[in-house]
Order: structure tokens, then sequence, then C-alpha cells
């Protein structure tokens, strides 16, 4: 029987994206890890007091400094001289990294406290009725940026949150995402393998706010990968090292599943936008599968 | 001082949400498994178990019928059937 650090008896909606990754992460982290967490759906669902779905240590911090608490556990284990056998996780959803945890993140980065940090990007405060984040990307409909004749849903583009962790020359920065399990797996042995301070960010649908059928949690992830608009990458000491390559599907493959997306589907104008956004990361990143491998 | 704010670990094994489900829940036929594995990877509910061929099953209990398990079968060994069959 497979044992798991994250058990069954949560209270995440049917098909959440976030507790499959939570799951793989700590699973993969292993026993002797400190989890750090601060406010957000992840919190809230699996630690519905008096009871928890952690079989490690997990501290609950406020919604804008589990970096720091996690800093401060992680200066306490150096103190203690114990800090070679516990790794120490701090988690968070986007709200909680990209807007409101921003400086205590930063500062955590900057100091280089030997952290795994974890960013779980369902793309909006999904915990509090789907309102935009930072996080949020160009023109989706969220209960604060809904959509009218005059709007056509938020008006941003998607923070670069990977980019700024980078821009803190720090070990290691990642992107994952749930439709690729074993690469979540891999990432994450490879962040704890190495010292300082380490950035991932996994990305993970959400049923409830991006309106979709729960079955499709997976395939919604694997066409943000394929569509090129959510790139996966990695940055090893400031430097790219690896990309997950792939063969352009149009944008509309990506959008049409997606109630949050739906005003898009007949607006030609907006939907070329984001068409544009997906070719420049795909340029930026160099995600095109080469022509000899693709046939 | 944190005593009473502290919760112990696994509690939440307590919440049977299998109550959950609605619609139909996962039926693991286990003829053609390959032990890939997958299905307890993407499992959000962490409540599928198994290691052999043809040998997972899930604990009803817990399952919220999302169905992630019956897409990402890649033998399509796993089949949704409707909540109130009697299997």
């Amino acid at each position: 029987m497979s044992k798991h650090l994250f058990t069954s008896g949560h209270t995440a909606c049917s098909g959440c994206g976030q507790s499959m990754a939570a799951r793989l992460v700590i699973d993969t982290a292993g026993p002797n890890t400190i989890v750090a967490n601060n406010t957000g759906c992840l919190e809230v669902f699996s630690t519905k007091y008096p009871e928890s779905s952690w079989e490690v240590p997990f501290v609950h911090s406020l919604f804008e400094n589990c970096a720091a608490v996690a800093s401060g556990v992680e200066a306490a284990l150096k103190y203690l001289g114990t800090k070679d056998k516990i790794n120490v996780i701090a988690q968070a959803g986007d709200g909680g990294t990209a807007d409101i945890g921003l400086q205590a993140l930063s500062g955590m980065l900057e100091r280089g406290h030997d952290i795994l940090y974890v960013c779980y990007d369902n793309e909006a405060y999904m915990n509090t009725g789907v309102q935009r984040s930072g996080l949020t990307p160009f023109d989706t409909s969220t209960s604060t940026t809904p959509v009218g004749i005059k709007s056509t849903g938020n008006v941003r583009p998607k923070k670069l949150m990977p980019e700024i962790a980078n821009a803190h020359a720090i070990a290691y920065v990642a992107t994952a995402s749930v439709a690729f399990p074993m690469d979540i797996q891999r990432k994450v042995k490879k962040a704890i393998s190495l010292k300082g301070a380490k950035y991932i960010q996994i990305h993970v649908p959400c049923p409830l706010g991006w309106r979709y059928e729960p079955r499709l949690t997976v395939e919604v992830a694997k066409l943000a990968v394929e569509t090129g608009l959510y790139p996966l990458f990695e940055y090893e000491n400031g430097i790219l090292v690896a990309k997950r390559q792939i063969k352009p599907r149009p944008v509309e493959e990506y959008l049409k599943v997606q109630g949050r997306f739906k005003h898009l589907l007949n607006n030609q104008e907006e939907l070329k936008k984001i068409q544009a956004i997906a070719d420049a990361n795909i340029m930026k990143y160099g995600l095109k599968q080469e022509a000899a491998a693709a046939s | 001082m944190f005593g009473p704010l502290t919760s112990k670990p696994g509690t939440s094994k307590r919440n049977k949400t299998g109550s959950w489900r609605i619609e139909s829940k996962p039926k693991f036929l286990q003829k053609n498994c390959i032990a890939c594995k997958m299905c307890i990877l993407v499992c959000p509910e962490a409540c599928i178990t198994g290691e052999q061929k043809n040998t997972y099953i899930c604990d009803y209990s817990y399952c919220k019928g999302c169905s992630n398990c019956a897409v990402i079968c890649p033998k399509q060994d796993i089949e949704m059937i409707p909540e109130d069959s009697k299997e």
C-alpha cells in the first residue's frame, strides 16, 4: 500500500489541481520536512481545525509572511545544527506569492536561506471567490474583472514571477505543471538537493474558478503548456538550463474548454492578442520543437 | 500556549469525503493495467492504492468522483460508472 504524507479527507473541490501538486511535492520531499504555509486554498482545505491532512510538521502563518516564517525555521535549524537533515518548504498560492507575500519572499530569496519555495499558481484568489491576482492571465473573467460590453476581463498580463525570483540570482528557479507529475517530482528532487534559496511555480488548474469539468484538470494543464501560454523551464544560478519543447497548438484549444475565457471565442481581435502572448513565450524560451525532431 | 491550536497529523482521515460524489464513481477493471501508477500520481484525494499490475483500487469512502484517473489511464482500464450501480 502506498503511503502519502498528504492524506485523504481534505476538503478540496473535486478535481482540485492544487491538492494533486501539494501531495506530489511533499511525497517527493520526504518525511524529514517542515512546511510553512500561508493563508490560501491549500491551507484552508488541508488544515480544517482541528484536523490536518499533513503527516509532517506544518506551520500556518499569515497571508503575507510564510517566506519569513520559513526563514525563521531555517535559521533555528541552522543554530541547532540539524539543517542538513531537514528540508524546509514554504508554500503559498499565487496571490500569497506574487501580491501579498512578495516582499517577504524577496527578502527570503535575497538572504539566500536554504528553503524551497513552492508557488501553486491557480491564477486568481480562488479561496475567497475568484478575485483577480497578479498572476491572473490577460483577458480572464474573474469576479473583480467581470466581462461586459466594454470589458473583456483582466486588462493586465500575467506577472512574470519566475523571472522576478530569478533576478535574485538564486540557486534554482523552475516552472512545472500538474499535467506532468513526474516532471514535478524531478524538479522538487533537484531543488532540495541544491543549497540556497529555490523557487518552483506549479500551474494548478482550478475547476471552480476556471469553470471547466473536474475530470479535465490534467487535460487543461497540458493544453496550457502545449499552447505556449505556460512555458516550462528551469534556471540554475540565473542561466536557462532546460525547457519543455512543444509543437505549438492554437490558443483557442486551451481557451474553449474554460468558462473564464468563453467570452473570447468569437472575438478575433482578443484571440490574436492572446496568441501573441503565446508566440512571445515560445520565442523567448525557445519552446518550439526543431523541425527534424518533430517529423 | 500553542497546545490547543495544534492538530494531530493525518487527522483529516476522519472526513469521509466519499459522500461528495454525486454522479459517477471509478471502477478499476483490473484487466489491462500496466502498473504505470499514473492514477496514483494524479488522484487529488490520495485514495488510490496498488503496487503490481491489476491490483489498483480506490477507497470509495474518500473518492470525490473527479474522474481524472479514468481520463489519464493510458489503457482505459478505469471506467466511470453511475454512482447507484451495485458494483
